[in-house]
């Protein structure tokens, strides 16, 4: 890894701490809207960030690239993205590589290099390394954050895109130009980094493969998150907590192959006098997800969207320490840290309610398929070991299985 | 015509018309700095009838304000901290309420027709809150009562968990019978925990285990009902509910055992 | 010559002027301190300084204090050192002593320090809002399984979910301390306690004395290389079975009890005749190696109905391999004894100079069990000097699931820590089997004290959650995030994973 490594990852040695602002759109039926409806939402929210961090994420934008997955990388220097592009062109075959269209904005500067790849992994590779593509995927991002000095992949699923930066939301969306994309799901986010200086890449939402995640408040347990996330493979490079919920969301649901609702249950379990009133085949279920998940919990305050190619799911910690409501206007579900984003968007919805704590809001794109992708056959050390590269680890924990 | 960063509120000062006594402004995309130095200069120059429309989400209207005879009435969703620090004024919310309603106000009133957020009166002191539909999370939270002083919060839907917590003085009501959740039990868990003075008047029943281990539960006695039936009188004349229908069920009391829960808990080095 | 060389290290002083003369502090001396003649004359090579007298002194007319003898400064030669020669050229003997390191090596618990939520997160109110301790002692899954109920819902898969765990209310156990080391009524004292406190106590390598069956859900029985009053039903009867390999205070040494504690209670439940010696051999002589280990481990499961087994070891130089092994043996639970463990005897060599603290022990054990990925499947359990809730904190910051306590637990129950339990005349009636001492505790009034040291550790752990912003004890374990260093060096710190205060 290169010395001058904390250019990219000045906040790394650090928890960021923030609190923020979010929403997230999405039409079930499927119909897309433009980003101008997630700016407007984002822009009323304006007070709950502090124009060091803005971002957004939509679905079903690049309909001409379905079957691609659509690498956003932010470049420190044309090196990054030399090196970058080498990796990438090792390993897959790279369809278009533009710059991301972008227009001059004022306030925000400063901006990295900003590409977008349309690219395939190479066959030849994936059955020579024998992952999934998906896992090939994991397995390029991590080494692009971990060890390409200066280069950050933003996004790396299909037919979606992460556009984040530093700036008030409404500027980084007129700087990307989301009014000429056109979306059935858009997320949002408004950050206040309290104790460093904005860094692009540490704007939300955080992405993995099509998973995005913007978040609201602080996961406390974040210690625990990542080191737990590291015994399957998952590198916490960018010290941030939102980061851990995308990568738990990608082990649980794809890699574990847990339903979506069942691991919100574990991202914010049931009290245990909750659970023992359950009914008992319930119960035993309850019990053995908190158990076995304790170190996944995102213990402390916070409200999240994730996103993905078949909806948008939110969720508040368990004792809902964060804002969040939810409102539905025809197929359209919106959820937001304030009714004011809601009804900026549609100002007389069917109904508008307040999500219960750890109880997932859930908005499903009909036609889409629902994540549930996987099932673990692997062992943890064998996806470690896949995932990294760390064979020779695993061969050294045999030493004393005389 | 260059396209534009797309606002969410603007930096000017509300569109402003009479209507009768009152003064209207119309806070469509107006940022709430502007809009609250709207009403403050109203207010400074004799107005005691401001009407707001057209809210959505400007923050902290009414509050800090000390003008007991002053009233203001919000039309769409009033945003965070309605009413904090107010002393005296009555606002009264068309709409629903955001977060923080009521944060350690000190008197007056505040009615709101929609639904109310979470932290609803935290730290209350004085004036009364009535909610006609759903509260979130921590309502009534450290309300307290200091001589004269007795904070009322009424709602009229259902409440999240921590109803009541750490709740030091006045009362605190929950009807039950505005709600969109008419599966779920009237208040979430931890009911009255740490609760250490005041009392919570529950309309029907609640279990035990979604109380605080701090606190009583009893069917509501005559006394009860004397002090509560004032404060439902003035609720549903001010949010048009049949006070009839409020008392059909009967109220269930939750006060502490104790005003000081935890004094058992601690050893002196 | 003079029969000993080395001089009394307490004097004890007795203020005549107020003293009763009630002979009250001969009575309770265990070591025979006092002879009285009107009044009590104390012979001061014979104190331990265990405050038994002092404490039961009606006219609070005695004190103790060191002796001031001067010995000619040297930090090399220390009076210490001067005096077990001295000893050993009298006796011949292996230097016998007992519970924990008192040496001053680094107290890395003490180098450690908690974090806490101020604005950009808040603390939580541990008293209003729900703070868990509950945690599951044993093997875990790697990932739960589900399968649709049918009813749109889910259900688990068969053996989809956790395997056979124990549930503690709290991450805190009592450790290993066999009834012949301690008393039976410490042993009812900690059994009592366990089960109020809804957690753990453990036999010990001595048996299951019957008048514990009825705590047995709370029990875990060990099985020592002594495999003292083991039998099938002493298996069945456990919460979960631990195999004891090592011991902090002596790692790679064996045991031996007396004859004379050998009693017909103890022997009775040893299994033993009354009077014999009971040996430990310093290896179980069927495990000299991993998979004999596997085989015990799996033949203690097909014997108990497939309970839960863990496996105790010292923490010694090479326990990140050790624990890595021991899990892949089929270990439910890892038992990560430090080197300031207590004991109720043994060589003050072995004692003061064997094993790693602790504190490492949880650091090493736990990220090579993680790199391993083979986390979940097994409990660490941490012991060696838990001396407050700050460390059962500090360790779970670490790595560890549960601590166990042992002398923490007895020093509720009157111990003084004069380190003499090796010499079966424990004042305090803790180790000693003298039916007049020991009926010094009472089981009730033992359980009363010792569950109250546990609430209120837990108590204090729940304030220490809050104060991180996290309400279950489950997100403090392993995150060593919250833990910051001040004054270890910087291969310690990265040893721990530990950044330094600061930082």
């Amino acid at each position: 890894m290169s010395a001058t490594r904390p250019r990219y990852a000045e906040e790394a040695p650090f928890k960021i701490h923030g609190g923020c602002g979010l929403a997230g759109i999405c039409d079930e039926s499927g119909k897309v809207m433009s980003g101008e409806q997630i700016i407007l939402a984002m822009a009323v929210q304006r007070d709950r960030g502090n124009g060091l961090g803005g971002g957004f994420a939509g679905y079903g934008i690049y309909p001409e690239f379905p079957d691609h997955f659509a690498f956003h990388l932010m470049y420190h220097d044309e090196h990054a993205r030399e090196q970058t592009e080498a990796l990438l062109a090792e390993h897959c075959v790279v369809d278009l590589a533009e710059p991301m269209p972008t227009r001059p904005v004022k306030g925000v500067c400063d901006a990295p290099l900003l590409w977008r790849y349309f690219l395939k992994p190479l066959p030849g590779e994936i059955e020579r390394l024998e992952l999934s593509e998906e896992d090939m995927v994991v397995r390029l991002v991590m080494t692009i954050n971990a060890t390409v000095d200066g280069a950050f992949v933003a996004s790396s699923g299909k037919n979606m895109g992460v556009f984040k930066g530093v700036g008030f939301p409404e500027e980084i969306g007129h700087f990307y130009r989301l009014e000429e994309y056109e979306g059935h799901t858009w997320t949002g986010h408004n950050r206040f980094p309290t104790n460093t200086p904005g860094w692009w890449g540490g704007a939300h939402p955080f992405a993995l493969l099509d998973w995005t995640i913007v978040h609201n408040g602080e996961i406390s347990a974040y210690g625990i998150n990542s080191r737990y996330l590291e015994q399957f493979g998952y590198k916490c490079t960018l010290g941030t907590d939102t980061e851990v919920a995308a990568y738990l969301f990608d082990l649980m649901l794809r890699r574990h192959g847990l339903p979506l609702e069942l691991a919100c249950t574990a991202l914010a379990a049931p009290l245990w006098s909750d659970i023992d009133r359950m009914p008992p085949e319930k119960r035993e279920l309850m019990r053995s997800l908190r158990a076995v998940y304790g170190p996944a919990m995102l213990n402390g305050p916070f409200a999240i969207i994730l996103g993905f190619n078949g909806g948008m799911v939110a969720l508040n910690d368990r004792i809902k320490l964060r804002p969040l409501v939810a409102a539905r206007a025809g197929s359209i579900v919106i959820v937001a840290s304030e009714e004011a984003a809601i009804r900026a968007v549609a100002p007389n919805p069917d109904a508008v309610w307040m999500p219960k704590a750890g109880e997932p809001t859930v908005a499903r794109v009909q036609g889409m398929p629902w994540p549930i992708h996987g099932d673990l056959h692997l062992t943890p050390q064998q996806v470690s070991c896949a995932v990294l590269g760390t064979e020779d680890v695993c061969d050294e924990a045999v030493e004393v299985t005389a | 015509m260059a396209i534009q960063v797309i606002e969410g509120y603007r930096e000017v000062a509300p569109a402003k018309r009479a209507e009768g006594e009152a003064v209207v402004f119309d806070a469509n995309g107006v940022y709430y700095r502007q809009l609250n130095d709207a009403i403050r200069d109203a207010v400074a120059s004799g107005v005691r009838h401001v009407i707001v429309e057209n809210a959505n989400g400007q923050r902290y209207i009414g509050a800090g304000l000390r003008v007991p005879d002053l009233r203001i009435e919000v039309r769409g969703t009033a945003g965070n901290d309605l009413a904090a620090f107010m002393d005296g004024p009555a606002v009264e919310v068309f709409g629903n309420a955001q977060d923080g309603v009521g944060n350690t106000m000190a008197s007056g009133k505040v009615v709101v027709h929609g639904d109310a957020g979470d932290v609803l009166g935290y730290g209350m002191r004085g004036g009364r809150v009535f909610v006609r539909g759903d509260v979130g999370y921590r309502v009534g939270i450290h309300m307290k009562a200091y001589e004269n002083l007795v904070p009322i919060v009424v709602c009229g839907g259902k409440a999240r968990d921590f109803f009541g917590e750490y709740m030091a003085g006045g009362m605190l009501v929950l009807l039950g019978m505005n709600t969109q959740f008419p599966n779920d039990p009237v208040a979430g868990s931890f009911l009255g925990t740490g609760m250490h003075g005041g009392v919570i008047y529950v309309r029907g029943e609640v279990e035990p285990w979604q109380c605080g281990k701090e606190v009583g539960i009893a069917p509501a006695d005559d006394e009860d009902y004397k002090a509560l039936r004032p404060v439902l009188e003035d609720y549903c004349g001010s949010l048009g509910v049949d006070l009839d229908e409020v008392l059909a069920v009967p109220f269930t009391r939750i006060a502490p055992m104790s005003h000081r829960p935890y004094g058992k808990m601690y050893a002196y080095l | 010559m003079p029969a000993t060389f080395i001089q009394p290290e307490f004097r004890v002083k007795i203020d005549y002027d107020r003293c009763h003369k009630c002979g009250r502090c001969v009575q309770q001396c265990g070591w025979g301190v006092y002879d009285f003649n009107e009044r009590p004359i104390p012979h001061d090579e014979k104190c331990r300084a265990c405050h038994r007298c002092v404490t039961f002194c009606p006219a609070r007319c005695i004190t103790i204090e060191r002796n001031p003898l001067a010995y000619r400064d040297n930090d090399n030669w220390t009076a210490g050192l001067r005096k077990a020669v001295w000893k050993q050229a009298e006796t011949g003997g292996v230097l016998l002593t007992s519970m924990g390191n008192p040496q001053p090596y680094p107290r890395i618990f003490d180098h450690l320090l908690l974090d806490a939520c101020q604005v950009t997160n808040p603390s939580i109110d541990p008293l209003r809002e729900p703070m868990e301790l509950r945690t599951y002692l044993g093997r875990k899954p790697d990932a739960v399984k589900v399968e649709p109920d049918g009813a749109g819902g889910f259900k688990l898969a068969e053996d989809g979910g956790m395997s056979r765990n124990i549930e503690l209310a709290t991450p805190i156990i009592f450790s290993p301390m066999s009834y012949g080391s301690v008393s039976l009524n410490v042993h009812k004292s900690l059994a009592m306690a366990a089960e109020r406190c809804g957690i753990l106590m453990n036999t010990g390598e001595g048996g299951l004395h019957e008048d514990l069956y009825p705590y047995q859900d709370h029990v875990i029985v060990q099985v020592a290389s002594g495999r003292f009053g083991v039998g099938p039903e002493y298996l069945q009867r456990g919460a979960a079975i631990e195999i004891k390999i090592g011991q902090g205070a002596k790692p790679g040494i064996g045991g031996h009890l007396p004859g004379e504690k050998i009693n017909k209670e103890v022997s009775s439940t040893r299994m033993i005749p009354q009077g014999t010696d009971a040996i430990s051999p310093a290896p179980h002589h069927d495990i000299y190696s991993i998979e004999d280990l596997r085989q015990l481990i799996y033949a203690l499961k097909e014997a108990s109905g497939y309970k839960p087994v863990g496996v105790k070891i010292a923490a010694v130089h090479n326990v990140g391999a050790i624990a890595s092994g021991i899990v892949r043996a089929g270990a439910d639970y890892v038992y990560l004894d430090g080197f300031r463990g207590g004991t109720g005897a043994a060589p003050a060599v072995i004692r003061d100079h064997v094993g790693i603290p602790v504190e490492i022990a949880i650091a090493v054990v736990d990220q090579r069990l993680r790199d391993e990925g083979i986390r979940n499947q097994a409990s660490i359990v941490a012991a060696g000097s838990i001396r407050s809730s700050a460390d059962v904190a500090k360790a779970i910051a670490l790595g560890a699931d549960v601590v166990a306590i042992g002398t923490a637990a007895l020093v509720a129950l009157g111990c003084h820590v004069c380190q003499s339990c090796h010499t079966g005349s424990c004042s305090w009636g803790i180790t000693t089997q003298k039916p007049e001492l020991t009926r010094r505790i009472d089981p009730e009034w033992g359980a009363e004290r010792v569950t109250n040291l546990i609430h209120a550790w837990s108590h204090e752990l729940q304030e220490i959650l809050g104060a991180l912003g996290v309400n279950a004890i489950e997100s403090l374990r392993g995150s060593r995030e919250r833990l910051r260093s001040i004054g270890l060096d910087e291969q310690t710190c990265r040893i721990l994973g530990v950044k330094p205060a600061g930082m």
